[in-house]
C-alpha cells in the first residue's frame, strides 16, 4: 500500500483457525507496512484478531488449528511466508522480537534471569558464555532495572510484574532487532508501571532506531507512543491514518466509537458522559455480509449490510478508512 | 535442604513403625496355622501343639509383637520356619536379582515414556499421540504375565534371541547377566512406561500452552531446544512423583515376573514364603519393601527443589 522501500509490508494476510464449528477466519485480508524506527500501533478490541496478526509475523501460529491461508509478509527483502524454518529461527528474537501482556508468566520460572537472556543472545551472536552474560548485564542496566548484577541470578518469581516487563524488554532489544512487536506491552501492569515502561520503550526506540509494533486497545497508550495507528474489527482493517489526524478525525464510526470510549483527562463537563459501543464484536464462525461493523453501528444505513465497504482514501493520502458513510463521521451523532 | 532431608528422615520413623505393626498384625490375623503347614499332613495334634510351642506361637499378641519387633530394630528379622536360616540372610541372598530388575526396568520405562509423552503432547491429536496413547492404554490393561509369556514366545522361542527364564549374576559376567535380564527388565518396564508416558503428555500439554514456551520460541529458539529445557523441566516435579508411585508398582511386578522367569529374588522368596506360611519371612520381606518405597519417597521430594527454584524447604 504504501511505498515499496518499508522495512516490513504484510499483504492480504489472512490466518484461519479450524474449530469444533467450523474454519474462523480471525485475520481477513489485512495489510500494512511498517517502515524503519516507526511505531505503528494496532488497535482494536480484545479477540479483533490484532495478537494474532502479530504471531503470524513470527510464524508463531499454532498450526494445527490455526493456518496463514493467504498473503505476503515481505520484511527486509525476503518473503517470511516462504522461509524455511531454520531461517525463520535467525530472525526471530534477532532481527523481529517481540514481548508480550504478561510478563510474569512470560518468564520460565525455572530458568534464573541470565540463564533466559543468555540463551537468547547465545543464539543469534557468535559470544562466549562469559561475554553473553556481560551483554545480559549490559540489557539490565540499559532497562534501567534496581540492582542488576543482583537481577542477574534470580527467578522471575522473585520479582515484580514491572520488573518481569523490565526483563522482558532487556531480553528482545539484546539482539537489537529492526522490529519490536510489542503485544499488549503495559495491560497487565499497575498505570504508574505502564507509564515507566512506555518511557522506557520510547527511550530504547530513539536509542536503538527500532521499529515498534504496538498491539493495544488502549487509546491512551497510543496517543503516547505511535507515529500511525491502524484499527482492527473482526480480523478487518477498518481505519489507518497518522496519530493525530486519526484522534481528531477519525473516519470509522468504530474509531469514534473506540474514541468515546476513553475518558479525557482535565474533562471536567460533567454532561459528558463516557459512551460505549452496544453489543460485541460478532461470531466470525458465520460469514459476514457487509459492513463487520454494521449491526452495532448507530449509523448503518441498509446497504452496510448488504455490501462490505472498501478501504478508500481520505484527503490525506495517508487517512484510509472502511466505511459507506465516511465523510458524514463526527458529523452525525 | 539438608535440615530438610533430615526432618524429613526422622518423619519416617513413625511411618516404618505403622508400616510394621501392620505388617506383624495381618500376619496374626490371618486364618491358617503355620505349625499345621509345618508338621506335614500325617503329624497329630499333640504333634502340632508341641511345635507351636516350640516356635513360640502360643505366646499372647503383645509378648510375640515384643520379641519380633525388639529383634528387627536389632537387624534380626526372626528365622525362617521353613528352612531354620535367619531371614535377613534369606533377604540379603535374594536381593541382587531383585535389584537388578527393578533398576533395570525402571530405567527402560523412563526411557521409553518421557520422549514418548514430549512429542505425544508437542504433535498432540497427530498420529504419533494417537498411536502413543493407544500403546500406552495396552500397556497398562496387559497384565504383565501376559507380556512375559507374549515375548518370551517370540524372542526366546520363535527367534531364539534370548534365554526363556534364569538369572545369572553379575559376578559370572556381564554378557549373561545382560541376556538373562533383558526380557523380564523389558515386559516390567513397558508396563511402567504406559504410566509414565500418559502423565508427562498430560504435564508437558499442559507446560506447553504457557506464555514462556511461546516466548520462548519467539526467541528464535528451536522446537528441540523450547520442548527439552523450557517445558521439560517444568514439567519435572509430575514426572518424577509418578515415577516413584510407579516404583510401587514395579515393586508389585517383580513377584509376578520374577515367578514367570524363574528368577530367584526376593518375589520368588515372598511367593514361596506365603505358600508355606513362613510368616517371619513374609514380614521381613515386606518391611524390605515398605522401607525402599518410603526411602524412594524421600529421595522424589527432595528432588523437587532441584526442579523449580519456587519450591523451598
Amino acid at each position: 500500500m504504501n511505498d515499496k522501500q518499508a522495512l516490513l509490508s504484510v499483504d492480504n494476510l489472512t490466518v484461519t483457525f479450524r474449530t469444533d464449528h467450523g474454519v474462523v477466519p480471525a485475520v481477513c485480508e489485512f495489510s500494512y507496512a511498517l517502515d524503519a524506527g516507526e511505531t505503528l500501533a494496532i488497535v482494536g478490541e480484545s479477540g479483533s484478531g490484532k495478537s494474532v496478526g502479530a504471531l503470524a509475523l513470527m510464524r508463531l501460529i499454532h498450526d494445527p488449528p490455526g493456518r496463514i491461508s493467504e498473503g505476503s509478509i515481505q520484511f527486509d527483502g525476503r518473503s517470511l511466508l516462504s522461509l524455511p524454518e531454520g531461517e525463520m529461527q535467525k530472525i526471530r528474537g534477532n532481527e523481529i522480537a517481540m514481548i508480550f501482556q504478561e510478563p510474569m508468566t512470560s518468564l520460565n520460572p525455572v530458568l534464573t534471569i541470565a540463564e533466559q537472556i543468555v540463551e537468547a543472545v547465545q543464539l543469534h551472536q557468535n559470544l562466549t558464555k562469559k561475554s553473553a552474560r556481560a551483554r545480559a548485564l549490559e540489557m539490565l542496566q540499559l532497562v534501567q532495572i534496581s540492582e542488576p548484577e543482583q537481577r542477574l541470578d534470580q527467578y522471575p518469581h522473585e520479582l515484580s510484574g514491572g520488573m518481569c516487563q523490565r526483563v522482558m524488554i532487556a531480553m528482545a532489544m539484546a539482539c537489537t532487532p529492526s522490529i519490536l512487536i510489542a503485544d499488549e506491552p503495559t495491560t497487565a501492569l499497575d498505570v504508574t508501571i505502564q507509564a515507566q515502561i512506555l518511557d522506557l520503550m520510547r527511550d530504547l526506540k530513539a536509542r536503538l532506531g527500532t521499529a515498534i509494533l504496538l498491539i493495544t486497545h488502549d487509546l491512551g497508550v497510543v496517543a503516547e507512543m505511535a507515529d500511525r495507528v491502524l484499527v482492527i474489527y473482526a480480523g478487518r482493517k477498518v481505519e489507518e491514518a497518522p496519530v493525530r489526524e486519526l484522534l481528531r478525525s477519525p473516519r470509522h464510526p468504530y474509531t469514534l466509537g473506540l474514541l468515546g470510549a476513553m475518558p479525557r483527562l482535565g474533562d471536567t463537563s460533567t454532561d459528558k458522559r463516557l459512551t460505549e459501543i452496544p453489543g460485541s464484536v460478532p461470531s466470525l464462525l458465520e460469514p459476514i455480509t457487509g459492513c463487520a461493523f454494521a449491526p452495532r453501528c448507530t449509523m448503518a444505513v441498509e446497504r452496510c449490510h448488504v455490501e462490505a465497504p472498501p478501504l478508500e482514501r481520505h484527503g490525506d493520502a495517508e487517512h484510509v478508512a472502511a466505511c459507506w458513510r465516511s465523510d458524514e463521521v463526527g458529523t452525525v451523532r | 535442604m539438608l535440615g530438610f532431608a533430615i526432618r524429613r528422615l526422622l518423619a519416617t520413623i513413625p511411618v516404618m513403625g505403622i508400616v510394621a505393626i501392620i505388617v506383624f498384625s495381618l500376619l496374626y490375623l490371618t486364618p491358617g496355622d503355620p505349625a499345621a503347614v509345618l508338621a506335614g499332613e500325617q503329624a497329630t495334634a499333640e504333634d502340632i501343639e508341641r511345635l507351636r510351642i516350640t516356635l513360640g506361637l502360643d505366646q499372647p499378641y503383645l509378648v510375640r509383637f515384643g520379641q519380633w519387633i525388639g529383634g528387627v530394630l536389632q537387624g534380626d528379622l526372626g528365622t525362617s520356619i521353613f528352612s531354620r536360616r535367619p531371614v535377613m540372610e534369606l533377604i540379603v541372598q535374594r536381593l541382587e536379582p531383585t535389584v537388578a530388575l527393578t533398576l533395570a526396568s525402571l530405567i527402560i520405562a523412563v526411557a521409553i515414556a518421557i520422549p514418548l509423552g514430549v512429542v505425544a503432547a508437542w504433535r498432540s491429536g497427530g498420529i504419533i499421540d494417537r498411536m502413543a496413547m493407544s500403546l500406552a492404554v495396552l500397556g497398562f490393561s496387559v497384565p504383565v504375565f501376559v507380556l512375559s509369556y507374549l515375548l518370551i514366545a517370540l524372542v526366546s522361542v520363535k527367534l531364539q534371541l534370548l534365554p526363556v527364564q534364569g538369572y545369572v549374576p553379575i559376578a559370572y559376567g556381564i554378557g549373561p547377566f545382560a541376556r538373562h535380564l533383558i526380557l523380564p527388565a523389558v515386559s516390567l518396564g513397558i508396563i511402567n512406561a504406559a504410566l509414565i508416558a500418559r502423565i508427562t503428555r498430560t504435564t508437558m500439554l499442559e507446560v506447553l500452552n504457557q506464555d514462556y514456551i511461546r516466548a520462548a520460541r519467539a526467541k528464535g529458539l528451536s522446537v528441540r531446544r523450547v520442548l527439552i529445557r523450557h517445558a521439560l523441566k517444568n514439567a519435572a516435579v509430575p514426572i518424577v512423583t509418578v515415577i516413584g508411585i510407579s516404583f510401587a508398582l514395579l515393586i508389585s511386578g517383580v513377584v509376578v515376573t520374577e515367578t514367570v522367569f524363574n528368577i530367584p529374588g526376593l518375589g520368588r522368596l515372598t511367593v514361596d514364603a506365603i505358600l508355606r506360611r513362613d510368616y517371619p519371612v513374609i514380614q521381613g520381606v515386606i518391611l524390605v519393601f515398605s522401607a525402599t518405597y518410603v526411602v524412594v519417597n524421600l529421595l522424589v521430594d527432595l528432588s523437587y527443589g532441584l526442579f523449580d527454584p519456587r519450591i523451598k524447604y
